[in-house]
């Protein structure tokens, strides 16, 4: 990947995103689809890392007498870091592959030229509709996750200590701040933003041949799983700091 | 044949195109006129489909000048580019379907992005006009994924055929086709021609091909231009590097 090609193709990105016509019907449909395609998957491991951490983080609290603790702890751990990475992570595996691959077959089987040739423009409806969707999907998604671990993490509280359902998130809630609610939802827009742009960059540059079908698929996941973590590195130092 | 009185609907002047310090147009000029069918005719890897991509405007030619409609493309922004590309029809060699879409939708696409058509009776009626005219009207919901290569062929045509094209770009219509289905896609582009009225260039290196529906023949040799003709004229000359697609049509047609 080019540093400046990679620009260009960003800003075409913001360009054709606020230009007429607009592919809305194709950007709903690309929402339903990455939604309908991670949704279980997403649910089905949240829970079980909801599960998972309780489970882990208990023994060390009841250590230090401090197994009430248990719900805010965990709460704030999905909240702040757990949901939105378990997401972006699925979502750049899932959605990074499907993306890339597509878009890169489309290139070999000269679909890609074939909307050109016809006078469409196919950056807008490939590219362009696709980083929408996984820009807004995400932080939804994220939303979605963060509400099936913390059922788990009340599954296994409930079953090891009694815990009723309200007090429960009556504990897990008050622990939490605007800004762990607020950067819950914002770091997963530039997780989404991120994943999109990679892999459309890598399935709309991929090279006219099938082994580019493959290379595209892997770069997409690989690329995307890094700008993952960087974006998560930074926004940590960027929200830790308006901590009070 | 066609009386060429008129300005040619496709004039390309001098274009040359290099690939990696490999030249693969030389000096290229040809002229299309209005309602001819002219066959770029040549052995594989002489720059055919590199030609036809620089018209279209897929390719970004070295330099020349290639004139569409009267319009220099060459110099063109990507809007008005569009606008022109929106006047030619171009079959691609793979056919080139949208594969996650049915033939309906694979027609109706162009439709609703260029014309800016949406009435669903409006968008129906001209899709099974135009699949009739390829006579796959019964495959309108069926997945490229389930048709055959001929009918993928014809769903390509029809797809183009949809906005009435003035000019229409066949990039290799025949290859991989058995001979009776290459016999349908000829007669197919002939059919194109006199009701659509369109002005064709066919890509090809079968030589049935190119005498079933050429007007005129171009013969293209290393990248450059190098005879032109009817077939009748090009098989009258003894030329050594025609002389093995000629042979090869004379022991097809024994």
């Amino acid at each position: 990947m080019r540093v400046a090609h990679v620009y260009q193709f960003i800003l075409r990105i913001f360009k054709e995103t606020f230009s007429s016509p607009f592919e809305t019907e194709e950007t709903l449909n690309q929402c339903y689809l990455q939604g309908n395609r991670t949704l279980l998957l997403i649910g089905f491991t949240s829970f079980l890392a909801g599960i998972v951490f309780t489970r882990q983080s208990r023994p060390s609290l009841i250590e230090f007498g401090a197994e009430s603790w248990l719900p805010s702890l965990v709460s704030i751990a999905i909240v702040r870091g757990l949901g939105p990475l378990i997401t972006a992570l699925i979502c750049s595996g899932k959605l990074g592959s499907s993306m890339g691959a597509e878009l890169s077959s489309m290139k070999v089987t000269e679909q890609i030229d074939a909307m050109e040739a016809s006078g469409t423009n196919p950056f807008k409806y490939l590219v362009v509709t696709r980083v929408i969707a996984t820009t807004v999907m995400v932080p939804v998604l994220v939303i979605y996750a963060d509400a099936v671990a913390l059922m788990g993490s009340y599954v296994a509280v409930h079953y090891y200590s009694q815990t009723t359902f309200k007090l429960f998130f009556t504990q897990a809630f008050q622990a939490l701040s605007f800004l762990d609610i607020f950067s819950s939802i914002i770091k997963p827009v530039f997780f989404g933003f991120a994943i999109g742009v990679v892999s459309t960059y890598a399935g709309y540059n991929a090279p006219r041949a099938t082994v580019g079908v493959g290379k595209s698929a892997n770069r997409s996941v690989v690329i995307s799983m890094v700008c993952v973590f960087i974006i998560d590195f930074l926004a940590v130092q960027i929200f830790g700091s308006l901590r009070p | 044949m066609t009386t060429h009185d008129e300005q040619p609907v496709l004039k390309v002047e001098h274009l040359y195109k290099s690939f990696d310090e490999r030249p693969v147009l030389v000096d290229v000029s040809l002229a299309l006129h209005k309602g001819e069918n002219l066959v770029i005719l040549g052995r594989s890897g002489m720059g055919k489909s590199v030609l036809i991509k620089c018209i279209i405007g897929l390719i970004e030619p070295d330099e020349g000048t290639i004139y569409i409609l009267g319009k220099n493309t060459t110099h063109l922004d990507h809007k008005a580019l569009n606008e022109v590309r929106q006047k030619i029809g171009f079959s691609f060699q793979g056919s080139a379907l949208y594969d996650s879409m049915t033939v309906r939708e694979n027609l109706t696409f162009s439709l609703k992005r260029n014309l800016n058509i949406h009435d669903p009776q409006q968008l129906d009626a001209m899709v099974r006009d135009a699949l009739r005219d390829v006579g796959l009207e019964h495959a309108i919901d069926q997945m490229p994924s389930e048709l055959s290569g001929g009918m993928r062929k014809r769903i390509g045509i029809a797809r183009c055929l949809i906005l009435k094209p003035e000019i229409m770009l066949y990039d290799e219509p025949t290859a991989g086709l058995d001979p009776v289905t290459s016999s349908e896609i000829n007669q197919l582009i002939l059919e194109v021609k006199q009701k659509y009225h369109t002005s064709s260039i066919i890509i090809t290196h079968d030589i049935t091909c190119a005498k079933t529906t050429a007007d005129r023949i171009i013969y293209m040799q290393d990248g450059r231009v190098y005879l032109e003709g009817t077939f009748e004229a090009l098989d009258r000359k003894d030329d050594p590097q025609l002389e093995t697609f000629f042979n090869y049509f004379k022991i097809q047609h024994q």
